[in-house]
């Protein structure tokens, strides 16, 4: 018996380490630690009901796990055989799933980027072999020659999953046919699109995957060192890539002849600062030789002239992830998986107001609807659905009419947003879609490197008058001009960030029109979120003059005598809030 | 080379393969607007970061716009330069950059010779859309006794970038900051005096806007003119005549030296003299410091440093100090050209004139921006007097020409005054590069064989535009290996050489500068034709063959002022008033 905790950065930080602790004493109080071992893995994808208690083999799921739950399941799902009704996951039904396998959340899923994360212990390079790890680059070193290895990935129709969607297979032809001393096959690992944790679940869960994918690809483009570029506030994820890289070396697995063969890599980790832009390939390359982290122009492409100089393989760590099954499944076995155009699976951080905020991995083609009410279990608190962000501040606001798009990376740019690399934000009628677009393009205006004119100073206007229409400040022919500084900053910027950091504006435009025209024209905020634009106001109706907003006004703005009818004024309100709560006669209203 | 054909604005063009649309566009006469891009083509340098984007075109089947700086072009591309799209995009981000940028152009040093404004007036943008409300850079202005950085004016072109790290491998200057707040600065906004920087102001040379100018002294200079106390003694650099003719619409090339000095006089200076007078004086103390190094190696002293660098060019002696401590003593002792200038204008001269040093103001005219900080250097002033109290760039004697409302180009051609505007070909040919070691060279060896030159005193080997340069000059059996090198990061390549023991030259001269003095900093701007920079060199060759005298050693007033004043070369006095010493300036820097 196996007692699996997510050991997941969310788990952890609701203390998943103690339950393994509290769980590990159970066990030996019970004297059962020989019989039933406990393993803290990677994440489990389903952070909402964290942390995550799995018992194997019945596959019984616990949420929201307490150190001090450890008794119970020991003494009596382990002892007695009886689980633990009150940990049991409820479905919004009421139902209670005991087996994760028929839950909702993990119903539509196919697991291949994230196939051991929430299984093994990613420390342990025995569990991952266990799990056929390793048996690719066996296969690749013993039995292919490099270019049949680029034509089983060229056949899986395997994409980059870090954005851009290029084939890995062709990209990984580029940097073979490139003659050179010296090549270099890089892992970006520098997710920062806000709230996506993909890269950073799978390097936790499963880091021995992206470590063979990338000894996999050194053999086939020829290059014997092997670089992963992780920002440094991913400590969890360094401590276990650095564990693991110490246990392939062990093995035998990293360093010189790998598995008798005249193969030879090895692996080293770069670390960002956490920089955005340093997800762009050359700016990547450019940080990890000690420079400035800014991009360069493309060609050179990094295959032609990357690290050092020297032809240089990008991928980032899903992509990888991908690789060694291909290898063992064989490229057909993954073509099969997703749509024509778009082969595998793709990893979403699922957040917003979904029900199930978590990790999850889809096919190709699975509808935004299956996604956000099926496996994300619909809008919270039952309010209505209004649009889904999708690629991060790079992607666009998709609506209720996109809903039944197949997610692949043509589908999702021809209307107008982007897959990026997998963030998901779902969003409801509370939220106003002006706001939204403001938020990405502060973050894009926050990590712009500042090398070219259009992003570095185009993004911050934007910003500029994004907030003026959020403050009601803004004129009709300022919507225009808005839409202008789009076009121009999306047709003009040097790197994939400032091109595409317009597009949470253009989409929003394009699909809530009419939500800015009121916030121009009426000075209104239809979702009656946008706080410049809020009023509150006294219904004298139901005013009493009781006196106690007046008191808890913390401005002075709400005058009255005692038994009369109070009155706000604007000029001074802060918009706070105080009144509203204050007030127990429903006389205060937000306009 | 293979071709391609290109299709630009519906001309075709063919170019060799890995030609840029700008450059393809340019052979048929189509000039896209370019502002970060810089190419210097005689010296190697060509800054495209793709920053800008004004030169953004349309490519078809291209899915966004193009940077024609630097997109490659393509059999078969079909470029547009014009079209509404490319209009649009290229005003719209100038308007951009307009919306972060000063506006105070009434009073800015670079109103009328400033690349951003001629873009704005170009494309015609009458208005900043948004301006009431949009957020301006504020950075502090930095002074630093050579160069003023008003960062808030810095369009991040990356052009002092590439000059100050490629070229001159100072790396004074680097991106700092990200986003809106990004800008070229040296490291932790530290002020610029505190950095590497050697005050060459090769970056001012290259500024598009007012972001990087040299400190201003035209008010002082007027100061001091007006002042009837005063004696106001004018220096003028070799360099100078060869380029201040460009500020008034004249040829690159033409040479003004009589038309300066009538310009001179009329502004009010009391007596105008000739730098050259003083590369004279250099090359009897340096002349005679390589013979007494050299005869010493040659009797097999293995104490002595050879090759000897030479001292003139006080941002290579910066360089040194700075960056190579270690090696100070290899230059000469020899001071510069201005400073000897300075310190025998007030002894030996003043005391001609009976005035005493601290009522005369020793002005010189330099095309350098180093020599602002040399004239400050505590070593020469006496009793905090400065020998050479301040200089003035051929940028700002060409303001205040134009002030003093004098038509140059018209002025009749007038004398130095004497003794000190007494100056030979030698001193001429200080401004540009191997100038320095071809005066030394003329004058050691007729020293040295005590033979006459005569007929053989160009020396064509040493001449050139090259980055660095290497001659073999028989002196009657003896030969002698010089070698020269202009720009920093080639002298960064001899000095390494010789750290490694690897160099078997005798004498090499230095200069920080693309060109030497010519290429200054202080110089009319060449807007990156360096095609200007050899009209000025040639100019300078020219000034050499028309003097009578061609010899340092042989300039009358030189010879008379050892015999009255100095006594021999390298004796105790020129010890005194014309030698120096260097110091280790490099420094590491903390990190708290």
């Amino acid at each position: 018996m196996h007692l699996l905790v997510c050991g997941g950065t969310g788990c952890r930080a609701s203390a998943s380490d103690s339950i393994a602790e509290s769980l590990k004493e159970q066990l030996h109080h019970h004297n059962m630690d020989h019989e039933v071992q406990v393993i803290l893995t990677g994440c489990f994808g389903f952070c909402e009901k964290g942390p995550i208690v799995k018992v194997l083999p019945d596959n019984t799921f616990y949420t929201e796990v307490k150190p001090e739950d450890a008794s119970d399941i020991v003494a009596e799902h382990l002892v007695k055989g009886r689980q633990v009704e009150r940990l049991l996951y409820k479905a919004p039904s009421g139902e209670q799933v005991t087996d994760s396998r028929h839950m909702d959340f993990y119903k539509k899923q196919i697991r291949i980027a994230l196939r051991n994360c929430g299984f093994i212990d990613p420390e342990n390079i025995d569990e991952y072999i266990a799990r056929d790890g390793y048996l690719a680059l066996g296969t690749v070193l013993n039995e292919m020659t490099p270019q049949q290895v680029i034509d089983q990935v060229k056949e899986s129709g395997l994409r980059g999953r870090g954005g851009g969607g290029f084939p890995a297979g062709k990209k990984w032809e580029f940097a073979y046919k490139n003659e050179s001393d010296q090549k270099y096959v890089v892992c970006n690992a520098d997710e920062g699109d806000p709230g996506a944790f993909m890269d950073r679940s799978i390097l936790e869960g499963d880091p021995h995957a992206v470590l063979e994918a990338m000894a996999i690809c050194g053999y086939a483009t020829g290059a014997d060192q092997g670089l992963i570029y992780i920002r440094a506030e991913y400590p969890l994820a360094i401590k276990r890539l650095k564990i693991a890289i110490e246990q392939a070396r062990e093995y035998g697995l990293l360093g010189q002849q790998i598995f008798d063969s005249h193969f030879n890599f090895d692996i080293q980790l770069r670390y960002g600062a956490g920089a955005f832009v340093c997800g762009e390939e050359t700016a990547l390359i450019h940080s990890m030789e000690g420079e400035r982290g800014e991009p360069t122009f493309k060609p050179p492409y990094p295959a032609q002239s990357g690290y050092l100089e020297k032809p240089t393989n990008v991928n980032n760590v899903e992509t990888y992830a991908n690789v060694p099954v291909i290898i063992n499944k064989g490229p057909g076995w993954f073509s099969k998986i997703g749509t024509q155009k778009a082969t595998g699976t793709k990893v979403f951080a699922l957040a917003g107001k979904v029900n199930n905020v978590g990790l999850i991995e889809v096919p190709m083609g699975t509808t935004l609807r299956e996604v956000i009410f099926e496996i994300g279990g619909g809008i919270k608190g039952g309010k209505k659905f209004k649009a889904v962000q999708t690629g991060g501040p790079s992607g666009g606001c998709l609506t209720e009419e996109h809903l039944d798009t197949p997610i692949d990376f043509d589908n999702l740019l021809a209307v107008g947003s982007m897959m990026g690399s997998g963030g998901m934000i779902v969003m409801d009628e509370d939220d106003c879609m002006v706001s939204v677009a403001k938020f990405f393009l502060e973050f894009t205006v926050e990590e712009s490197c500042g090398k070219c004119a259009p992003c570095r100073v185009g993004n911050k206007r934007m910003h500029e008058l994004l907030e003026r229409i959020t403050q009601g400040k803004a004129e009709k022919k300022d919507l225009q001009r808005l839409k202008n500084m789009c076009h121009v900053i999306a047709d003009t910027s040097l790197c994939g960030l400032g091109q595409t950091a317009p597009s949470p504006v253009l989409s929003t435009m394009e699909n809530f029109w009419d939500e800015y025209v009121a916030h121009v024209e009426d000075q209104r905020c239809p979702a009656g979120s946008c706080k410049e634009l809020m009023r509150y106001e006294i219904i004298p109706e139901n005013c009493v003059g009781c006196t106690a907003c007046a008191r808890k006004c913390p401005v002075g703005a709400i005058t009255g005598e005692r038994k009369q009818v109070h009155e706000i004024d604007q000029d001074k309100c802060i918009k706070c809030g105080a009144c509203l709560d204050a007030c127990k006669f429903d006389a205060v209203t937000i306009k | 080379m293979e071709n391609v054909k290109v299709t630009i604005d519906n001309q075709t063009v063919e170019v060799p393969k890995g030609t840029t649309i700008y450059k393809a566009a340019k052979q048929i006469g189509i000039d896209i607007p370019v502002l970060c891009y810089m190419e210097l083509e005689d010296i190697g340098i060509e800054n495209k970061p793709g920053g800008c984007r004004v030169c953004s075109v349309e490519v078809e089947g291209r899915h966004n716009l193009a940077p024609a700086c630097a997109t490659e072009v393509f059999d078969g591309m079909a470029v547009k330069t014009h079209t509404m799209r490319v209009i649009n995009a290229r005003r719209t981000i100038v308007e951009f950059l307009l919306s972060d940028h000063p506006k105070d152009c009434l009073t800015c040093k670079k109103s009328g010779n400033c690349e951003l404004q001629d873009l704005a007036i170009k494309l015609g943008i009458r208005e900043i859309p948004g301006q009431e409300y949009a957020e301006m850079s504020t950075y502090k202005t930095d002074y630093s006794p050579s160069i003023v950085r008003e960062l808030d004016k810095c369009i991040m072109c990356r052009r002092c970038e590439s000059m100050c790290n490629d070229f001159q491998t100072v790396g004074a200057l680097n991106a700092i900051n990200r986003g809106f707040d990004a800008a070229v600065a040296p490291a932790f906004e530290m002020d610029l005096q505190y950095s590497p920087c050697t005050y060459c102001g090769q970056c001012v040379a290259v500024c598009p806007t007012g972001a990087l100018t040299e400190v201003d002294h035209s008010r002082d200079l007027i100061d001091a003119i007006s002042d009837p106390n005063t004696t106001v003694v004018a220096q003028t650099a070799p360099a100078v005549r060869a380029a201040l003719g460009e500020e008034f619409g004249m040829e690159p090339g033409t040479l003004v030296t009589g038309k300066m000095v009538s310009a001179l006089r009329e502004l009010g200076f009391d007596y105008v003299f000739d730098t050259d007078f003083a590369a004279d004086l250099t090359i009897m103390e340096e002349g005679h410091e390589l013979l007494d190094r050299l005869n010493r190696h040659l009797q097999g002293d293995s104490d002595v440093k050879l090759p000897m660098l030479t001292s003139c060019c006080p941002a290579w002696v910066r360089f040194i100090e700075h960056h190579f401590p270690d090696m100070k003593d290899i230059p000469s002792s020899a001071r510069s050209p201005q400073q000897m200038f300075g310190s025998i204008a007030k002894t030996y001269f003043a005391d001609q004139i009976e005035t005493p040093r601290e009522k005369m103001v020793v002005v010189s005219v330099m095309p350098c921006l180093a020599k602002k900080y040399e004239s400050q250097r505590e070593e020469f002033a006496e009793d905090g007097n400065p020998d050479v109290d301040f200089s003035v760039t051929t940028r700002e004697l060409a303001h205040l020409i134009k002030e003093a409302n004098l038509d140059l180009k018209n002025l009749s051609d007038d004398d130095f005054d004497r003794p000190m505007g007494e100056s030979t070909g030698a001193g001429v040919i200080f401004g540009t590069t191997g100038g320095v070691i071809e005066a030394a060279t003329r004058t050691a060896y007729e020293l040295q064989t005590g033979q006459q030159l005569n007929d053989q005193i160009v020396f064509e080997q040493l001449r050139g535009f090259e980055g660095i340069r290497k001659a073999n000059v028989d002196f009657n059996g003896t030969p002698i290996n010089i070698g020269i090198a202009h720009g920093l990061g080639n002298a960064r390549k001899l000095l390494e050489q010789i750290k490694r023991g690897e160099s078997d030259f005798h004498a090499i001269e230095i200069m920080a500068c693309p060109g030497g003095c010519i290429g200054g900093g202080g110089q009319p701007l060449h807007h990156n034709d360096t095609k200007i920079l050899k009209a000025r060199q040639q100019a300078i060759y020219q000034e050499d063959q028309n003097k009578p005298i061609r010899k340092s050693h042989e300039n009358p007033q030189i010879q008379k002022l050892y015999k009255d004043f100095l006594g021999e070369p390298l004796g105790q006095k020129a010890h005194e008033l014309l030698h120096t010493k260097y110091f280790d300036l490099s420094r590491k820097i903390e990190i708290s």
